[in-house]
């Protein structure tokens, strides 16, 4: 069949059109980054100064930045995500399960701008208002926003590696006299602790990737944060906030997307790990 | 005894996680209501936002919902048809669906930098809707992509052997068996994308969103949208723009609820036609 052959041969570009953007997309953030990457080497890295004015780029700040809401998101979200998703696959009724799931599919549809404006409006006030601070954009109010973002993925990731447990491991647990406490405790948090793990580094890369959320809230002054109630400036921030001052083709502009490889690379890392551990059957 | 305990932890913490998602629908229901009204769909924004309505930008994300579309479908419902009906498991099967997966996990705001270099400056299409449009098509593919998969393989062999037996070709199976029963599993797809991308903000900044609430004429124009308008609307934070802001975010809030809520039915109707 000639007419076959063709649909076929156009089908595959279109399949492999994904892979052919993923490329494209390390190409160009290369072509544009790399050149200041490597004349400031690992100052680019290390150092604590960007002042785009007298062409000093360090991105110390901005790492420290992103990883702190990261780490606080997380702290927020694994404890509130996992037990979530023990609920659903251990104890929840029929009716409660069909009254969540669309809880957690609602929480992953809000767009991360009206995160951002709940985030500034309600909990930086009241941050703001409790801790009596000058200002309510710190760390620990975007790891907030965060936390509630990266719910969904860490639920319904550990939800499956939870449900995938084999029955038969439990039934000989409660063989053996165990409640259902220590059973999930014993047998059944540890059998499914690698794809718990893998929804944990998952939304680590999402939290890290975020922008509008954390541009509102987190204060985006260029600082290393030493407290929670810190502000601070993410990765994600400044290239945001940058862009549209940098000139095409200048140092600024190569610098943002130097910041752009860096957050890349970290996101793709994260990504390769959590595919690897997380190996689903199928 | 101490399982009691633990129950009412579980139910606690799916108690609060629910209401979290109540507070902040609530939150933009109670505010953006008093803002929303026809004028403000039908309006063009005034005064820098602080007073007018939101049609600009309603357009404006209208158009680069199509845009999106129109690139992503064929893509990926194309590339899901590959996989599951032209090619066995092998290391081609491999790369397109390790493609998929990483490209699902780039942060939103690399799309940018990259529809930025890549189609506004390199192509030189310059700032406008088709440049946007193309950079969320990127963004949603991932999803169409393997939701079709999943609803392509669901559908039966022996429907697809029956089809042959009566001397169909390969074509004809995939027009006449495999699309109609996989599309509304196909639908749930693109359904989840167009939420998506209506709501996305980082990818279209760089690439299409411009503050001049001017009618964008062909896909060369740059336009508003909502989430970047809302964007600009609450960094200002001034109370008359924070009104607006209010009612943008309902707008892109209720946008978010129908496609939710289709998509889930969409899904609903798959899983209990389909899938015996």
């Amino acid at each position: 069949m000639k007419t076959e052959k063709i649909v076929e041969k156009i089908l595959l570009i279109f399949a492999l059109s994904a892979t052919l953007v993923i490329f494209l997309i390390i190409i160009f953030l290369f072509k544009e980054g790399l050149p200041i990457l490597k004349k400031e080497g690992l100052g680019f890295i290390l150092g604590k100064i960007w002042n785009p004015g007298k062409e000093i780029y360090g991105a110390l700040t901005f790492i420290a930045g992103s990883l702190s809401v990261t780490f606080l998101a997380l702290l927020i979200a694994v404890p509130l995500g996992v037990s979530c998703a023990l609920f659903l696959a251990e104890i929840a009724p029929k009716r409660a399960e069909s009254l969540f799931r669309p809880v957690i599919e609602l929480l992953a549809g809000i767009p991360s701008v009206v995160y951002g404006m709940f985030g500034l409006i309600v909990i930086v006030r009241f941050i703001k208002v409790s801790f009596d601070i000058p200002t309510g954009e710190t760390v620990l109010a975007c790891s907030i926003v965060l936390a509630v973002m990266i719910l969904p993925i860490i639920i319904s990731v550990s939800e499956d590696a939870i449900k995938s447990v084999p029955r038969i491991y439990k039934e000989g647990s409660f063989a053996l006299g165990a409640t259902h406490w220590q059973t999930m405790k014993r047998v059944i948090l540890p059998t499914a602790s690698s794809g718990i793990t893998a929804s944990i580094i998952l939304a680590m890369g999402r939290a890290i990737g975020e922008t509008m959320a954390v541009v509102l809230v987190l204060g985006n002054v260029e600082m290393i944060p030493k407290s929670i109630l810190n502000p601070a400036e993410a990765l994600t921030s400044v290239i945001l906030l940058e862009m549209g001052e940098a000139s095409v083709g200048g140092s600024h502009y190569e610098a943002l997307f130097a910041v752009g490889i860096i957050l890349f690379i970290i996101v793709m890392i994260l990504n390769i790990i959590s595919m690897k551990i997380g190996v689903r059957k199928k | 005894m101490k399982n009691k305990y633990v129950y009412a932890l579980l139910w606690a913490s799916t108690i609060v996680t629910a209401m979290i998602l109540i507070f902040i629908l609530g939150f933009v229901v109670l505010k953006g209501s008093s803002a929303l009204s026809v004028e403000f769909l039908i309006d063009i924004p005034r005064r820098g936002g602080e007073a007018g309505g939101i049609f600009p930008a309603i357009l404006g994300t209208f158009y680069l919902v199509i845009i999106a579309l129109v690139v992503a479908v064929p893509l990926g419902v194309g590339g899901a048809l590959y996989l599951v009906e032209f090619q066995k498991e092998n290391i081609i099967t491999k790369i397109i669906r390790f493609g998929a997966d990483t490209l699902n996990a780039v942060p939103s705001i690399i799309f940018g930098l990259f529809g930025f270099a890549f189609l506004v400056y390199y192509l030189k299409l310059g700032v406008c809707i088709l440049s946007g449009g193309v950079t969320l098509a990127f963004m949603v593919l991932p999803t169409i992509l393997r939701t079709s998969e999943e609803a392509l393989r669901a559908v039966p062999g022996w429907d697809k052997e029956g089809s042959y037996a009566l001397g169909a070709t390969k074509l004809q199976t995939i027009k006449n068996i495999v699309l109609p029963q996989s599309l509304s599993g196909i639908i749930t797809g693109i359904v989840l994308s167009i939420g998506r991308a209506a709501g996305e903000t980082a990818p279209i900044i760089f690439t299409a969103a411009i503050l001049n609430p001017v009618l964008p004429e062909s896909v060369f124009d740059p336009t508003m949208s909502l989430p970047s308008h809302l964007y600009t609307l609450v960094s200002e934070s001034t109370p008359e723009k924070l009104v607006n802001a209010y009612g943008t975010a309902l707008v892109l809030i209720i946008l978010v609820l129908i496609t939710t809520y289709s998509a889930m039915l969409f899904r609903k109707y798959f899983t209990r036609h389909v899938r015996r």
